[in-house]
């Protein structure tokens, strides 16, 4: 058992470790974000409430907002950073942007991970499915048919899909 | 090279936003910053007896608490409409009054957010309370009449529209209500302040950074070129980042007062107190009509909340002004105050809920005429401004109607309410017009050609996902014959050419205006060197026979006749060229300018259950000309789905008795999810609109929210008999 | 957030140990709702008991039913092959509450211990004799939408928001509880409490104990069922009301039946009443409104939620029909 007002903590983002000295009320949002500086995740609500702060953890989406860092290490944290392979962008990076997928952008990269993270689900065919599927993440924007439509395009040139 | 305006082109900076990279104003790196979390008053009315911060400053890692006790001067400033306005006339933490729920009473700085946060929460006070008023139906008797808003009519009278009323043979009277909503862009607002000497440095996520630099250093008392204000990036807004807030003032002086940089970022509760809101409205309408369908009398009154200390009004009463031809007609407007925040600016602010309310009414007359909706329109079609008697720019709304209900097959709806059904649902179809009057502000731009043929087009404005960049990019590639890519939009520095808010629909229409002014300027005045130099393939060709494109200047209709613009600046020696524009709106106004649409509405409702589901949306809109469709298409799509928000979900709610605000979070204040929006299917009618500025712009931003709403209300109607005069119509209002 | 010390356990008895002891220390798992209610300052531990590394996720069918562990994600029981075949009902009402992040987090013991969406609850300026025992109710005379509409008191009307409880309810599930003193098995309708005069305390869970399972019971529900939710958005967003149904039918009568509601009660509330009129009689529409009329004879509504009596009802109503039609 460890018991600690600041812990060392070893976060594993993008396949990179990271060594932290952390309070343990810190937020996986903020470590990334205030401590390891990768800002692409957004905070929109802090709550659980809109999605912006979605990233994949060991695969899974989940919301970094609501769950503190201490609690995962040994686990495999993939944030919108990593998803270009340098100039080549993911596939469904590149469906937003041909479909218009957002507007001021601060939604999208949880838009974008949780879209990710529905492709490694099974992503079902049907659009209404998709959109109750994607309905963790609030667009104020409101670029809800341009991210249904990115997805359908993704998910038709996967093969087994 | 093909032109590029009016195409669907990729935004710009779609892969800035795509791959995280895209820095918004709390994610800019800074050395030794240090947060600010800000604490609000939990009662509405009253002041602080005693404050005590003892027990918050010795936590770990706190720099220091600022209260109205130490805070040092701040000038207050007047809200909205004037320049350098704040949001609220109300300069922070100067006295101990409170005036409302979630006003900012002290703000703590520590070396983390996480200490400081903890810090705001140990801050104890201890206030006197006075029973605050909080319910605009209980306090009417408190509203006073309101003749004009800034520059906004709201008091007007044509003909005598009471007496008109009175004998109408037909008649239709209701009140509609629409409830407080919160803006909620995605992006909470957010400031960090660098002082360096003298001088301030303010990232800050607003809708205008000159008005912020001009209202910032006024409240603060310092010359306004000691600040510089910066916003690369800003995620949405809808209005409630136009005003100066508490906390951009906060964070400049705590990082003045602990000499470091200070990042104050609102939490997603305080911006449902610290950054205005739209108020809620209790509008009457009166229509009088003959049995043929034509409007003999229009009245359109009510009342709208504004706070304690401040006025400000909900115009809603605009499009009443301006929709139909009516010889009598009737508007007035009363404010009530009450111990809330200083509502705000949120797109199409007056026009979003008094086109429901209209179009609402309009539905009403139809049905009693029982007369198609579009028919009854167009019997009463304004062909000049009803107000105004002065003539359209340009109005294309006949053909919005023509091609929105041809798209979505209106004919196949049965006119009486009920005869719809599928299975055990009823079916629902409505339409209601959209109109938003065309805004256009000063600006200003600087085109620059650099001797590699790149080309920086750069004026102060604000991208806040409206596409701006992109046509700003896609107005100077075509005015001088490069690609887009070739192109770099230079914004959001207060260093940089002076613009106006992203406000009024008028971004396009006004900074357009300036860059495609100072790009032709800059080809000018490169196809004048060239003119001159004996050098030159164009030596002494005239201006009118000089072609732009492929990145050269050459001879109409001879290509190979002319150079490129490297070649004109190499051989003058010239590292780049550039040129400025103002942009200036006409004095004049012989014309009335607005954008016009229609939208029409299929819903699907379940009759025992009270569920309203949408199954689609076709609107067709005329916004004079569209630079990009896609970034247009998806500014009225995007306005459509706040629409269905304020139609179905949105509502913010007041305790009566405390004045606080019970659902100031996402779960609980809902917007429309993904789940919620059907297909959308957005169409332009071509406009060429010579009238209104030299790239014929109107504005797409906020006439796509106007119309939806009533349309949904009406197909709601339609469906269930039902007439729903109460936003938001939620199931237990169907029940 | 107040500070507090984090402990990563790594087995049961440590965990429980690690809570025992003071009433300010919580287990930690999925922290949807814990962390969020940190942040308002709701909840205030000063100890965080971090059990994600217990070995209590499996999700196992057995002679008798299946078990789930208590640290079982949402989603991973939503999309359990024998939970899709054996309960559907569980799996329609999980996937009807929150989002897929969330599901995604959370676990099954963490959403038996969610606390209410009362908003006065949640605002820490607000009197809440749950929060702060003695300091009175600001929703019996305040906004009251979303409270409830059965079993409240004059202390709390605040309603649970889970909607897998609601299946679980219905489903007759037990809880498996871990304890200094031993284990103990507690029937779902048993774990959450009504607010009477102790409206702080939400399930009669101890300060040392720590849910590890949940029993399903082998169930004859996998063909007639319905989880209904109505709600003000089509998703992610509490329950105005909703419905678990679940029917037995054989040779054209209704041989056992299951109704709880969510959205309407301190606990998912069971209507008894109800099952009692549709065990034996003919599965119509006449059968199915006689039991939803009889299910709201004991409601009581506030000012704000009174639309939650009719909506009930025909709720009641659909959600049998829809499991009617189901087969």
């Amino acid at each position: 058992m460890v018991n600690s007002d600041n812990l060392n903590l070893l976060l594993k983002v993008n396949g990179t470790q990271h060594t932290l000295q952390i309070d343990p009320r810190v937020t996986l949002l903020d470590a990334l974000r205030e401590k390891i500086g990768l800002t692409g995740t957004k905070k929109g609500c802090d709550r659980g409430q809109c999605g912006a702060c979605t990233v994949l953890v060991d695969g899974r989406r989940i919301n970094s907002c609501l769950t503190l860092a201490v609690m995962y290490q040994e686990t495999e944290i993939t944030t919108i950073e990593e998803l270009a392979k340098g100039d080549e962008l993911h596939p469904m990076q590149a469906a937003f942007i041909k479909h218009d997928g957002f507007q001021c952008g601060y939604c999208t990269p949880g838009q974008i991970m949780s879209a990710v993270g529905l492709l490694a689900e099974g992503c079902p065919s049907d659009d209404a499915e998709i959109k109750e599927c994607m309905s963790g993440n609030i667009c104020r924007c409101s670029a809800y048919p341009g991210i249904v439509a990115a997805i359908q395009e993704v998910r038709q040139m996967q093969p087994n899909l | 090279m093909n032109k590029t305006i009016g195409k669907p082109i990729n935004r710009v900076d779609g892969r800035l936003k795509v791959t995280g990279e895209a820095k918004y104003s709390g994610e800019i790196p800074l050395e030794n910053i240090a947060y600010g979390v800000i604490i609000t008053s939990t009662i509405a009315r009253g002041r602080i007896k005693h404050i005590n911060t003892s027990v918050a400053e010795k936590s770990p890692g706190v720099i220091g608490i600022i209260t109205h006790l130490d805070a040092p001067k701040l000038y207050a400033r007047p809200n909205f409409g004037h320049e350098g306005a704040a949001g609220e006339k109300l300069a922070p933490l100067q006295n101990s009054t409170i005036y409302y729920s979630g006003q900012a009473i002290g703000v703590a700085i520590a070396d983390t957010l996480e200490r400081a946060t903890y810090a705001a929460s140990l801050v104890k006070v201890d206030y006197v309370v006075e029973t605050p008023l909080t319910e605009m139906g209980k306090e009417r008797d408190r509203a006073y009449p309101i003749e004009k808003f800034v520059e906004f009519t709201v008091e007007f009278a044509l003909g005598d529209a009471d007496a008109e009323f009175a004998k109408a043979e037909v008649k239709i009277e209701a009140t509609y209500t629409t409830p407080t909503e919160h803006h909620n862009p995605m992006e909470p607002h957010a400031t960090a302040a660098v002082w360096e000497g003298e001088n301030l440095t303010v990232y800050d996520s607003t809708q205008y950074i000159f008005g912020m630099r001009e209202g910032l250093a006024k409240m603060l008392g310092i010359p306004h070129a000691n600040v510089r204000v910066l916003c690369k990036f800003i995620g949405g807004s809808f209005g409630c980042k136009y005003g100066l807030w508490a906390h951009t003032p906060l964070a400049a002086i705590a990082a003045r007062q602990f000499r470091r940089p200070v990042k104050i970022v609102l939490t997603r509760e305080q911006m449902f107190g610290l950054v205005g809101h739209r108020s809620e409205t209790e509008q009457q309408i009166k229509l009088g009509a003959t049995p043929e369908g034509r409007l003999t009398a229009l009245i359109h009154q009510g009342i709208s909340q504004t706070s304690i200390f401040d006025e400000f009004v909900e115009t809603f009463t605009t499009t009443s002004r301006t929709m139909y031809a009516v010889p009598n007609l009737r508007t007035a407007q009363s404010v009530v105050p009450l111990n809330k925040g200083t509502p705000t600016i949120m797109r199409a602010p007056g026009e979003s809920v008094g086109t429901f309310a209209l179009e609402s009414a309009m539905d009403e007359l139809a049905w009693a005429l029982k007369l198609d909706p579009i028919e009854l329109r167009l019997r009463n079609y304004a062909e000049v401004h009803p107000a105004r008697q002065v003539p359209w720019s340009s109005k294309s709304l006949k053909e919005c109607y023509a091609l929105a209900a041809e798209k979505f097959g209106w004919s196949r709806r049965t006119p009486e309410p009920g005869s719809m059904r599928d299975d055990r649902y009823l079916i629902g179809m409505g339409m209601a017009s959209a109109c938003f009057p065309m805004e256009h502000f000063p600006a200003s731009a600087i085109a620059r050609i650099f001797a590699d043929g790149s080309v920086v087009v750069q004026s102060g404005s604000q991208e806040i996902g409206t596409g701006t960049a992109t046509v700003m990019a896609q107005l100077t590639a075509d005015m001088l014959g490069v690609p887009v890519e070739k192109v770099r939009f230079e914004f959001g520095d207060t260093e940089l050419a002076r613009s106006p808010g992203t406000v009024g629909s008028g971004t396009a229409a006004s900074v357009g205006t300036a860059v495609h002014g100072a790009a032709k300027a800059v080809r000018a005045k490169v196809v004048a060197l060239a003119q001159k130099d004996p050098n030159s393939p164009l030596y002494g060709v005239p201006e009118p026979d000089i072609e732009t494109s492929q990145e050269r200047i050459f001879v109409k209709n001879n290509s190979a006749k002319g150079e490129t613009y490297q070649a004109v600046l190499a051989r003058h020696n010239l590292e780049y060229i550039d040129a400025n524009f103002d942009a200036k709106p006409e004095e004049e106004e012989e014309f009335a300018k607005c954008s016009f649409g229609a939208h029409f509405v299929e819903v699907r409702v379940d009759p025992e259950l009270g569920e309203v589901r949408l199954t689609r949306v076709v609107g067709a809109f005329a916004a004079g000309r569209i630079l990009n469709e896609k970034t247009a298409r998806s500014q009225i799509s995007g306005a459509t789905i706040m629409g269905i928000g304020m139609a179905l979900h949105e509502e913010t709610i007041t305790d009566p008795h405390t004045g606080r605000i019970v659902n100031d979070n996402l779960a609980e204040y809902h917007l429309p999810v993904n789940a919620d929006i059907p297909p959308i299917d957005i169409y332009f009618i071509d406009e060429v609109d010579t009238h209104v500025n030299p790239i014929g712009v109107k504005g797409a931003g906020e006439v796509g929210i106007t119309g939806i709403i009533a349309a949904i209300a009406n197909a709601i109607y339609h469906a269930t008999g039902k007439r729903i005069r109460d936003l938001p119509i939620t199931p237990d209002k169907l029940l | 957030m107040k500070p507090f010390s984090y402990v990563r356990a790594t087995n049961q008895n440590t965990a429980i140990q690690g809570v025992a002891d003071r009433q300010s220390a919580k287990f930690i798992a999925g922290g949807t709702n814990l962390i969020d209610l940190m942040k308002v300052e709701v909840a205030q531990p000063d100890r965080l008991v971090d059990i994600t590394q217990l070995p209590l996720s499996e999700i196992e069918i057995n002679s008798d039913g299946l078990r789930i562990g208590a640290l079982a994600r949402n989603s991973d029981l939503a999309y359990n092959p024998e939970v899709r075949s054996h309960y559907p009902l569980l799996s329609q009402a999980i996937l009807a509450g929150a989002s897929p992040q969330l599901r995604n987090m959370a676990t099954v013991g963490g959403n038996l211990m969610q606390r209410t969406r009362c908003y006065y609850f949640m605002d820490i300026a607000a009197p809440c004799n749950k929060r702060d025992p003695g300091a009175g109710c600001a929703a019996i005379e305040g906004y009251n939408r979303i409270h409830a509409i059965f079993g409240a008191s004059d202390k709390c009307i605040a309603t649970h928001p889970s909607d897998m409880c609601v299946g679980l309810a219905a489903l007759d599930a037990k809880v498996r509880v871990a304890g200094s003193n031993g284990d103990r098995i507690i029937p779902i309708a048993d774990f959450h409490r009504l607010p009477g005069d102790i409206p702080e305390r939400d399930t009669v869970l101890e300060q040392d104990e720590l849910i590890v399972a949940i029993d399903l019971p082998n169930s004859p529900f996998a063909k007639n069922y319905h989880y209904l939710k109505v709600r003000d958005r089509a998703s992610y967003a509490f329950a105005l009301v909703s419905v678990a149904a679940a029917l037995e039918i054989e040779n054209g009568t209704i041989k056992a039946a299951r109704i709880a509601l969510g959205g309407v009660a301190h606990k998912p509330w069971r209507a008894f009443v109800a099952e009692d009129i549709l065990v034996g009689a003919k599965p119509t529409e006449e059968t199915f409104a006689a039991a939803a009329t009889a299910t709201i004879r004991e409601a009581k509504p506030y000012r704000h939620n009174q639309f939650k009596v009719e909506m009930a009802k025909r709720a009641i109503v659909r959600a049998l029909i829809n499991a009617t039609e189901k087969s």
